[in-house]
């Protein structure tokens, strides 16, 4: 097996600790006069494009900055809960840059880049001190110094966090770095705009066509390099965590311009979400994985258990991820956590009213941080009331906004009852090929953060995706980009009368006219929420060959369809949401056949990817390491239609294992 | 059909910023109480479409009451009558069978109506770039931890920095004042020691934006606290106040 020709990754020469500084300072620079002359466009304003678009505009260059959300503030980073992992070591508990390299890599099931990994390890703790001189207000112990928790998939307490809200505090300050440089006039802001086609000329990316979701305008905007920063695909399954306008169209248009699609099926389910109530269900709230640190998961001992939780004694619970994995407990990692509730729940052990649930009990931590107040308030006599009173406050104090959030959608108090919970789709680890300058196969076009498929490898830890937006954001591009910018300060302004730019927009424009005038009878939703289901039952937590040619079919069918019988009302000229869906629906739907390809493609099961024929006894994900190391990347040839190139992985710092947890 | 209650809608239906606006009345059927809110503005979108008329435009996005971008104002109520949470969280179970639900848009001069319940913020934008940041450029910072900061100041910090600048507040108050949202913002970064340096220059700035943008004045009556999703404390209006007169009396920008 050897690395494609098409994939060169560039990872710098010499040994894995000295690869970035080494190349850092040996980057090709751009000269302050020069930035000025150079024009970036970041579609995206989540962790990734605002703390790119502020951070490369601090250093001069003339940028432009797109959302689809009416301020870039809303971007979905700002819903992430838990926390951002940071290799600081301030807990003293044996944590480093290399251990939390290591954590990643074995967390991705040894799918991820050894050189990528490392440099984000190694820039993370710089993250921290970036976000706290932003007036980032971490949580903080008494002494004023900052808090760690832990997370899944790691023994070491390297967690920061501001309560539950962790991703909005954090894109909040990278944001005002963001608003920042709007108002000193180096970054012109686009909200409300939607990027609809790169422009590629002579091979390099040239700009964008983008329509102002407002008035229907489509918009020409020229560049010497585009980033693109819009995230994951998780609403590809229709129901995910993901926010209602997530969505692929940006990173669609890009691979369908020739950018490689990297690991598309590599898919996170994380386990621990509010379960499904009913059809009219319109998407999936998380509860955060920090609630693993505290919370006990089980099940009832005996199936079809019908008993309320507080009504079967300790002695019928079974506390299932401490049995079968009693070195991470409750903080295995999330492939894990979700693949057990599964097998419990199929298994016939599940609770609730669907059955597909299983508790996540607060009942002992309420009762042991109780203990601890009754300790430091010198309380002798306290009363088990007490007790709980007390230590409900603790609780509410590191989760209250969570609980609440919790009550507020399922009616039920979480103090009281334990939360029933449920795997759902929640990240997507693949994303668009990128070489370690976090460039696409094509020149001038890049993909950070979600949008990326680099550092997460088939399994991405928990805490790491806040990390991995930033780090590329603040301390990865505004190096990297120096490599190919140095090379186009010739390049004067890009004209957007040129022929590419004409015919983008004309193709959009088409696109946008047949969508509306197909005047069929099912609307943008309705196949949508279709196509959620194939993909779900056939590519979700578990896959199998079988399933997944018929998947295959099914989508076809279903595109077959969309494009005959879509209705979208309403003109092209306005505010036209329905619009907008049709066009990302139609994009999802390319891109779930693509996924179950790859998912197909790949005889063996690594983290999230998890094929029924390939388990353990104790089923554990088999993977295959002889004939599936390797990134696949997946080149766009025509409808229905693609090349697969393989760059192998490489691993010179790590000792390859069969994962475990137990 | 998933459930059994029957809701009379009213909405408010505007094409365009250009044109008149007003209420439209709409029946409902089969409502399950564990709906949200918007899941039940989904249910009349899809029988609006298979009637072949416009669904209603609304704001929305996380739906999970933190991305601040839903903003409807229910039965005379920015986020409707619970308390302490956004519309999309608020669920049906809040609602009774039978219930007639008025919904409007955002109203204020500073929001211009986009489409039918949806306006346009970017005024909120617009004062944040006035001033509601530090300024610190990428790799200045110095060690996190080489700054303690007492834990009740990063607390009450933290409280302000929860603002999700939905516009309740201005949609609440009588005068469509932002003093709540810009107090927020103002209070967060003055209570920490990072946000020392521009502690003047950002209250006079973030406040002058806020004139510009033609917010009302604030006459103290409260209803933005009361209505904030994120319960954002008055305290901080008070704060605003300390800081902008602090900054007015030994500002020399005048």
């Amino acid at each position: 097996m050897a690395t494609s020709p098409k994939l060169d990754a560039k990872i710098p020469d010499g040994p894995l600790e000295t690869k970035w500084t080494k190349y850092r300072s040996t980057v090709p620079l751009v000269n302050p006069a020069n930035k000025r002359k150079l024009d970036i466009i970041v579609i995206g304003t989540g962790l990734a494009g605002a703390s790119a678009a502020a951070t490369l505009a601090e250093l001069g260059y003339s940028v432009k900055a797109f959302c689809f959300q009416d301020s870039a503030r809303r971007a979905h980073s700002i819903a992430a809960q838990g926390g951002i992992n940071a290799a600081k070591n301030y807990q003293n508990d044996g944590d480093s840059t290399f251990r939390l390299f290591y954590d990643t890599i074995k967390g991705g099931d040894y799918r991820a880049r050894e050189g990528n990994v490392y440099r984000l390890a190694e820039v993370s703790s710089g993250i921290i001190d970036q976000c706290v001189a932003q007036g980032v207000p971490f949580a903080r112990e008494y002494g004023g110094l900052l808090s760690n928790r832990s997370f899944g998939g790691t023994q070491v307490q390297r967690t920061f966090y501001a309560a539950g809200q962790t991703g909005q505090q954090l894109l909040l300050g990278a944001y005002s770095g963001l608003q920042r440089q709007v108002g000193l006039g180096t970054v012109r802001m686009y909200t409300r705009h939607e990027m609809l086609d790169v422009v590629v000329i002579d091979g390099k990316c040239r700009g964008i066509i983008a329509r102002n979701l407002i008035t229907g305008e489509l918009e020409r905007h020229s560049a010497h390099a585009v980033l693109l920063c819009s995230g994951g695909y998780g609403n590809v399954f229709y129901l995910s965590t993901n926010a209602m306008g997530s969505n692929v169209t940006a990173a669609w248009k890009a691979h369908k311009k020739g950018a490689f699609f990297g690991n598309p099926c590599f898919t996170q389910i994380h386990p621990t979400c509010i379960p499904v109530s009913g059809d009219h269900q319109s998407k999936l709230t998380l509860m955060s994985e920090s609630l693993r640190n505290d919370g006990r998961i089980w099940v009832p001992k005996k199936q079809n258990d019908t008993r309320p939780a507080n009504q079967i004694p300790e002695e019928e619970r079974d506390y299932y991820l401490e049995r079968r994995y009693p070195a991470f407990g409750n903080l295995v990692p999330r492939d894990i956590a979700s693949r057990a509730a599964k097998e419990r729940c199929d298994a016939g052990y599940g609770v609730g009213t669907s059955k597909m649930a299983v508790y996540l009990d607060y009942a002992a931590a309420i009762d042991r941080y109780g203990k601890g107040e009754v300790n430091k308030l010198n309380l002798h006599d306290a009363t088990p009331e007490k007790i709980v009173e007390l230590g409900k406050a603790v609780v509410k104090e590191k989760y209250g906004n969570l609980f609440d959030m919790y009550q507020q959608i399922t009616g039920e108090d979480p103090y009281e009852v334990p939360m029933r919970i449920y795997p759902a789709v929640h990240y997507t680890m693949g994303g668009l090929w990128v070489d370690y300058n976090l460039m696409t196969n094509v020149p001038g076009l890049y993909a950070l953060g979600e949008a990326n498929f680099s550092d997460h490898g088939a399994n991405r830890l928990g805490a790491s995706a806040l990390m991995q937006g930033l780090a590329d954001g603040y301390f990865v591009i505004p190096y990297t980009i120096g490599a190919y910018l140095a090379n186009e300060i010739r390049t004067t302004h890009i004209s957007t009368e040129q022929a590419a730019f004409v015919e983008a927009e004309n193709k959009v424009k088409e696109r946008i006219a047949k969508l509306l005038t197909i005047k069929g009878k099912t609307s943008p939703e309705v196949f949508h929420k279709r196509l959620g289901k194939i993909m779900w039952d056939k590519c979700g937590m578990a896959r199998n060959a079988e399933g997944l040619k018929e998947a295959i079919k099914e989508i076809q069918a279903l595109k077959k369809e969309f494009w005959a019988d879509v209705k979208v009302l309403g003109d092209a000229d306005e505010f036209n949401p329905e619009l907008d869906k049709a066009g990302r629906v139609a994009d999802f739907i390319e891109l779930g056949e693509l996924m179950c390809t790859d998912a197909l493609s790949r005889n063996e099961s690594c983290g999230g990817h998890f094929r029924e024929e390939y388990q353990t006894e104790e089923g554990e994900a088999m993977r295959n390491d002889e004939n599936y190391m390797f990134v696949s990347a997946w080149e766009h040839k025509g409808e229905s239609q693609w090349e697969l190139h393989k760059e192998d992985l490489i691993y010179d710092n790590i000792k390859i294992a069969q994962r475990s947890y137990k | 059909m998933e459930g059994n209650m029957n809701l009379t809608l009213k909405v408010w239906r505007q094409k365009n910023k250009k044109t008149a606006g007003k209420i439209e009345t709409y029946q409902l059927t089969g409502i399950s109480p564990d709906m949200s809110f918007l899941e039940m503005f989904d249910v009349l979108n899809e029988q609006l479409i298979n009637e072949g008329q416009q669904p209603i435009a609304f704001d929305h996005d996380c739906r999970e009451g933190i991305c601040g971008m839903c903003s409807m104002y229910i039965n005379g109520r920015p986020h409707g009558p619970k308390d302490a949470v956004t519309t999309c969280q608020l669920h049906m179970r809040s609602f009774s069978d039978g219930d007639t639900i008025v919904v409007e848009p955002w109203r204020a001069k500073a929001f211009p109506i986009i489409k039918d319940l949806v306006v346009d913020r970017s005024a909120f934008d617009r004062i944040q770039a006035a001033g509601g940041y530090i300024s610190v450029n990428t790799g200045n910072a110095q060690d996190a931890n080489s700054l303690p900061i007492a834990k009740d100041a990063a607390d009450e910090a933290f409280s302000a920095a929860a603002c999700i600048g939905c516009g309740a507040c201005v949609a609440a108050c009588k005068n469509a004042s932002a003093m709540l949202f810009v107090s927020a913002k103002v209070s967060q970064l003055s209570l920490l020691p990072q946000g020392q340096p521009e502690r003047t220059m950002r209250a006079e700035r973030m406040v002058a934006q806020m004139d510009e943008e033609g917010f009302g004045a604030c006459t103290n009556t409260g209803a933005c606290s009361a209505e904030c999703p994120k319960e954002i404390s008055l305290e901080h209006i008070a704060r605003l106040n300390r800081e902008y007169l602090g900054a007015k009396v030994s500002s020399d920008k005048v």
